[in-house]
């Protein structure tokens, strides 16, 4: 089960992601992220520190997205991977494509 | 028994008679022939209890018929009693009073027989659907009776006075019992008329027999009263009140049921016609068969004219199921509906039975007056309409409309369960179907992998669905060197299944080309970035092992690092290199992300590769198997053979998650050098 929330934060959108993201939770990521990078924004901070697990249909969807970002010319920072998470996004390689940042303060950096 | 007794009590009475008039003492007492009487009547009694109580399968006229027919006998034979005296004329006999009294004996045991046999028919028709309180009243009422012939056998005077208010408790009991008609309701129209015509008939027989028996017993009591009255006989003449009175009772109650009986019988063909439809929920085979049986009920059940079932699948090509009525006239009919702009009859509103005389009126080239329609929903989505139509104004009730609003839905309910049947037959089929893909799959995987004299290799997979998305494969390139390859697909299931097979294409296409891993990988993710979807891709771990320069060549795709146990230094660690998923980038950059990697082997070094089901399998805690623990099994069996190894690794997983069940495919390759 996974809760995902948007959050207008000024010149940026938080997207807070708490839970797990399996393969039928995943759905309802893809989902957010269509919805709030169809709203016409062009930064985003998704808040990850509440992610417990993800799993390799959870990573097909932020993969999914990274070709739309460049084409669209949107920044999407992620933070706030635990250990077990970051290792994920990691071995799949998906940490030389994503932006991810440890904590907020750098993402908020990263965004500018 | 009742001849007996019928021919004791004719001879005892006469006898009395004789010696009375003649003033011979007979030595016979007066009470014999009342007790004789009795008797008789009791046999009697018994007789018709037994044959016509008994009889199970009889119906209500065939009753009454075995009433005429009794009554006719006993008629006949009295007329020829009658014929013989009035043939005898004014001689000696016909004056005299034995063979008078004679013939009056005759003619009472006749009427016995008759009012006895009525009296049992009655009882069953009264007894007809009887409630425990009927049945105690009637048992009563028939033990009073009974009794009552210990009035006549025994007339003792101290009690005549309480005769009156006995007579008096018998004719009410009787009244109340006439009052059960229930029988009535269950016959036809014709049936109807038949009971009317044989009650009535009883009712001569019994009108006959009275003014008959009166008339002798006035003749013959003008001469002695030592005979045996019936006036004075309470049963007889309480028998004679209560057929009388239930007779009279069901006449005129059948009478005033004859106009309404055709409404009960269009009541018992409306349940029947229900049953039907009821009946082929579990016999019909098809939708159609329920749609055919609902047309033929409801215009039946309702007498319409026409009918018409439009089954909407297809709007553009609704099929129609019709009875009198064609097409043309159907499209007639709702054209003209339309362009009178009349809602809630074809297109279901809240009042179906809408007067639409009116409308229909003015409508050309038809007959029709009056139409009624009714939606067939299934899973409460519209199927089909029922239209019923009727050549008067105004020809449909609110009873109409109920009753096919109750067939609509038993269709409805009808056709649901086809479906969910067909569906629950279709389910299985699918089942049967993954499980062939299962087999297929399963083929996949290779049933050996190649050997060589340089390493032994073992390889396990168990799938979480029925199908799953892990693969594993060898290929011998040339002389001294394999391909060795692991992946796992994105997702889950049928989908991951289809992916794995394009891989196996994949490696198999490129491998034999003895690419170097990293341009192996590039290949396949350009070769898979056009089959993969969007949010699809699939890890992989790619090897060639060169048996004649002792070195392995390897490159990771986003697949788990592979484990290594060097022997020369006894430690098992994981290598740590970078890569990417294949399909992850779908472009030229790629390469960009792949690292090759290479390492010298020698004898007892062991690499272990598997894929992330086990690593992230969990306990009931919430824990994961986890790299340290994979590391430390590896470790701890480092100086077995390849199998074994492989054994106690899934021993110690299966051990740890303390299920059979698992979340995610299971899969491990394992190499020992030797």
């Amino acid at each position: 089960m996974v809760d995902i929330k948007r959050i207008n934060e000024g010149d940026y959108e938080l997207l807070r992601v708490v839970g797990e993201v399996d393969a039928s939770s995943s759905i309802e990521l893809d989902s957010a992220i269509n919805e709030a990078i169809g709203s016409g924004g062009k930064k985003f901070l998704a808040d990850c520190s509440n992610l417990d697990y993800i799993s390799s249909a959870g990573l097909g969807v932020f993969m999914s997205y990274i070709e739309e970002f460049k084409k669209r010319n949107i920044t999407f920072v992620i933070y706030g991977l635990n250990e077990k998470v970051q290792n994920v996004f990691e071995i799949l390689g998906l940490d030389q494509l994503l932006v991810i940042h440890s904590t907020k303060e750098e993402g908020q950096t990263a965004l500018k | 028994m009742a001849g007996v007794s019928w021919l004791g009590t004719v001879f005892t009475a006469l006898s009395i008679l004789f010696s009375k008039t003649t003033g011979i003492n007979q030595g016979v007492g007066d009470e014999v022939p009342p007790v004789l009487f009795s008797l008789f009547i009791l046999s009697l009694f018994t007789f018709y209890k037994y044959r016509i109580e008994k009889a199970e399968s009889i119906n209500f006229v065939d009753l009454l018929w075995k009433v005429f027919v009794t009554g006719l006998i006993a008629t006949i034979v009295s007329l020829l009693f009658q014929l013989v005296l009035n043939m005898l004329g004014n001689t000696k006999l016909a004056q005299n009073l034995i063979f008078l009294d004679f013939i009056y004996l005759s003619n009472l045991g006749l009427v016995a027989a008759f009012l006895i046999s009525t009296f049992i028919v009655w009882k069953r028709l009264i007894l007809y659907q009887k409630s425990r309180f009927l049945l105690t009243t009637w048992k009563i009422f028939e033990y009073s009776l009974l009794i009552s012939l210990v009035f006549n056998a025994l007339p003792i005077p101290t009690i005549t006075y309480v005769k009156d208010i006995y007579a008096g408790l018998l004719v009410l009991m009787g009244m109340f019992l006439s009052a059960n008609m229930k029988w009535v309701a269950y016959l036809n129209f014709k049936q109807k008329w038949k009971s009317i015509l044989l009650i009535a008939l009883a009712m001569f027989y019994l009108g006959y027999f009275s003014f008959t028996l009166l008339g002798a017993a006035e003749d013959i009591s003008e001469q002695t009263v030592d005979f045996l009255d019936f006036r004075g006989n309470m049963f007889i003449v309480a028998l004679i009140g209560f057929i009388f009175i239930y007779a009279l009772f069901s006449l005129l109650v059948l009478l005033f049921n004859l106009p309404t009986s055709s409404v009960f019988e269009q009541k018992l063909e409306e349940v029947v016609n229900f049953q039907k439809l009821s009946q082929s929920i579990q016999t019909e085979q098809n939708e159609e068969r329920v749609y055919e049986i609902l047309l033929e009920s409801s215009s039946n059940t309702v007498f319409a004219d026409a009918a018409w079932i439009e089954v909407n699948d297809n709007p553009k090509e609704p099929v129609y199921y019709t009875q009198n009525i064609n097409a043309e006239e159907i499209r007639q009919i709702k054209f003209h509906l339309e362009a009178n702009n009349i809602k809630g009859i074809l297109d279901q509103g809240s009042d179906k039975t809408k007067n639409l005389n009116r409308y229909l009126s003015t409508l050309k080239g038809s007959s029709y007056r009056s139409i009624i329609a009714f939606p067939i929903k299934v899973k409460g989505k519209q199927e089909a309409t029922l239209a019923l139509l009727k050549d008067v104004s105004d020809g449909f009730n609110k009873e109409n409309s109920k009753i096919i609003g109750t067939f609509t839905n038993q269709a409805g309910i009808s056709i649901e369960n086809f479906r969910l049947l067909s569906e629950a037959l279709q389910n299985e089929r699918y089942l049967e179907e993954l499980k062939i893909a299962k087999r297929v799959q399963s083929s996949l995987l290779p049933a050996e992998l190649e050997d060589d004299k340089d390493f032994n290799i073992v390889a396990f997979s168990e799938a979480a669905d029925e199908v799953g998305g892990d693969y594993y494969d060898s290929y011998r390139i040339n002389e001294h060197k394999i391909a060795l390859i692991i992946s796992d697909v994105s997702g889950k299931g049928t989908s991951a299944a289809f992916h794995m097979s394009q891989m196996k294409g994949v490696f198999h296409s490129l491998s034999q080309h003895d690419m170097s891993p990293k341009a192996f990988l590039a290949s396949a993710n350009k070769a898979l970035s056009n089959c993969l979807d969007k949010a699809s891709f699939i890890t992989t771990s790619y090897f060639v092992i060169d048996t004649k320069q002792k070195a392995v060549e390897f490159s990771r795709a986003g697949h788990c690092p592979t484990l290594f146990y060097k022997k020369s230094d006894d430690e098992v660690t994981y290598f740590q290199n970078k890569g990417l998923g294949l399909g992850i980038l779908r472009n030229n950059g790629f390469e960009n992300y792949i690292q090759i990697n290479s390492f010298k082997y020698s004898p007892g070094d062991v690499i272990v590769l598997y894929t992330d089901g086990i690593t992230e399998a969990k306990n009931g805690k919430g824990d994961e198997f986890g790299y340290e623990r994979l590391q430390q099994v590896i470790k701890r069996m480092s100086q077995a053979p390849a199998d074994e190894i492989q054994k106690e690794l899934i021993n110690e997983l299966y051990a740890f998650t303390g299920t059979e069940a698992i979340d995610d495919d299971y899969t491990t390759l394992i190499v020992k050098f030797i």
